[in-house]
């Protein structure tokens, strides 16, 4: 077998999964070293999701105590396992373990972005209000407006804080 | 329209032109979707499923934008149909097993595919030739509005768009954009290029699927941050990173240029040479040959040749698009045949 990225005899086969999608690469000695480097970088992403890497490890056992999705019935093992989550509900039910996973791999477990036409109101004017003051807080600390962005950050964490008991 | 209409063109994504035509082919942005209190699809029994298809179904029905679009139940489509719309970069291989509840809408100048109960309920492509990520995200946020004002997604104030696959929650989005290559490659700057986009948490793979070294020398660059990002945000950090990689392809186009011209136009007359003589040619020996013959193009070495006859045959020269074409079952060897054919005829060879 020929090495996928040069074309020398492979000796080593690995499985990657990139952009949700599993794949095998077979690699000379070679461009596997060099490949591991780049490995390094995406190990969090693939393997988390592969249930590769014990990251039950971190939380200690007390925590493994089997959270289950009282609306689609998956348990985190399973998630674990699969790496698929079974409903929406979901994010509720594993919520903490969530947020350290997502926080690892996204560096952030809040959603700064669009928001769907069809959300209530009200909700949608306090996701709009905190995404302006997270704007206006990248600015005052560009413009090393220390005290503005003091104020800003309170504001922020209080909305946060409501938010977090809503979901 | 009917499926096999849709080999009489191809998607308008191919046709060349656009910001950086010469090294980019095209971008693409996909959005992830599901509706609130539905399992997702990995969990959904048929009947849900089904109900899934219908109930989107019955939104694409109101919303004008989708008049001129075609649905396909995949349950409806033998291999070679769905092998079809995977080469076309219309589907994904998933989506292609266990049709139950499936289907794909697909609009007629193909810049749009809806997968339906794909790993999400909906996931909503768009493409665009040439650089292009602002409009394509102008066109796939406004079907998404759409789509929503008609569907209840499943959206949280604190992750955003919810997601089978957690890695995706937040904007889900996937922005990314095909690039020809050729002199990174010919130059080995390219595992140094790729490499460096890693770090950045950029995924970089092939043209044509995942984790296959990137044949014709075309790479595909995508986002992997979901999250804490905007979604124009994380568009603008593609096209700043895309532009960088850009500017290294040029220079070491024009390095070759200047230091090994005989050489290069050797390489290219050559691959011409081959693809319009040859009678039996494989699909990686054709891909390698096309991305010399493009390049060719784009440095203004061949002048007869189109850019978008190019692309088109970095599309057309697979299996099932020869299937389609020849309009029936034929194996490897057959293709080889049909194959050549079929580029000395797009080529103008002998
Ligand atoms: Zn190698
Ligand atoms: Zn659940």
């Amino acid at each position: 077998m020929k090495c996928d990225l040069c074309n020398k005899k492979a000796t080593v086969h690995l499985t990657e999964i990139v952009d949700d999608q599993m794949s095998e690469m077979h690699l000379c000695e070679e461009c596997a070293r060099e490949k591991s480097v780049q490995m390094e970088q995406q190990f969090g992403l693939s393997d988390l999701l592969a249930g590769l890497t014990d990251f039950g490890k971190q939380t200690k056992t007390a925590d493994k105590v089997d959270l289950k999705c009282p609306t689609c019935g998956i348990t985190y093992d399973d998630f674990r396992k699969f790496g698929r989550l079974g409903c929406g509900d979901c994010y509720t039910a594993f919520r903490t373990h969530l947020s350290t996973l997502l926080k690892k791999i996204h560096g952030s477990n809040h959603h700064f972005g669009k928001t769907p036409k069809r959300m209530p109101k009200a909700a949608k004017k306090k996701v709009e209000n905190l995404q302006d003051l997270k704007g206006k807080l990248l600015e005052a600390i560009q413009e090393e407006d220390f005290e503005k962005a003091a104020v800003l950050r309170d504001k922020i964490r209080e909305i946060e804080a409501n938010k977090d008991n809503e979901t | 329209m009917r499926l096999d209409e849709f080999i009489e063109n191809t998607g308008e994504w191919l046709k060349g032109t656009g910001e950086s035509a010469n090294i980019v082919m095209s971008s693409r942005i996909r959005l992830a979707r599901n509706l609130a209190g539905t399992p997702f699809p990995n969990k959904a029994s048929k009947k849900e499923l089904n109900q899934i298809l219908t109930t989107v179904h019955n939104a694409i029905e109101q919303i004008g934008y989708f008049k001129n679009s075609s649905l396909f139940k995949i349950s409806e489509l033998d291999n070679v149909d769905k092998q079809f719309l995977i080469e076309r970069h219309l589907i994904s291989h998933d989506h292609a097993t266990n049709p139950d509840g499936k289907a794909v809408l697909i609009s007629r100048e193909e810049v749009l595919s809806l997968m339906i109960n794909e790993e999400d309920h909906l996931r909503i492509q768009v493409m665009q030739s040439g650089l292009n990520l602002d409009q394509t995200w102008e066109i796939i946020n406004n079907i998404d509005d759409a789509l929503s004002e008609f569907l209840n997604f499943s959206y949280s104030m604190h992750w955003g768009y919810l997601t089978a696959c957690p890695t995706n929650t937040g904007t889900a989005m996937r922005g990314s954009v095909m690039l020809h290559l050729p002199a990174l490659v010919m130059t080995k700057q390219i595992n140094k290029v790729m490499a460096a986009i890693s770090k950045l948490n950029f995924a970089s793979r092939g043209f044509y699927g995942e984790g296959t070294q990137a044949s014709g020398n075309i790479y595909q660059i995508s986002n992997q941050l979901s999250l804490g990002h905007s979604e124009q945000d994380v568009l603008q950090n593609i096209k700043g990173l895309i532009r960088q990689v850009i500017e290294q392809e040029e220079q070491a186009r024009q390095a070759l240029m200047l230091q090994n011209k005989p050489m290069l136009e050797d390489k290219i007359f050559r691959s011409v040479g081959l693809l319009r003589n040859a009678r039996i040619i494989s699909s990686q020996e054709t891909v390698d040959l096309l991305s010399m013959v493009r390049l060719g193009t784009d440095l203004g070495i061949l002048k007869n040749i189109t850019r978008k006859t190019v692309n088109e045959l970095f599309i057309t020269i697979q299996p099932a698009h020869l299937q389609k074409i020849g309009g029936k079952k034929l194996n490897a060897a057959e293709r080889d045949a049909r194959r050549a054919a079929l580029i000395r005829k797009k080529l103008g060879g002998s």
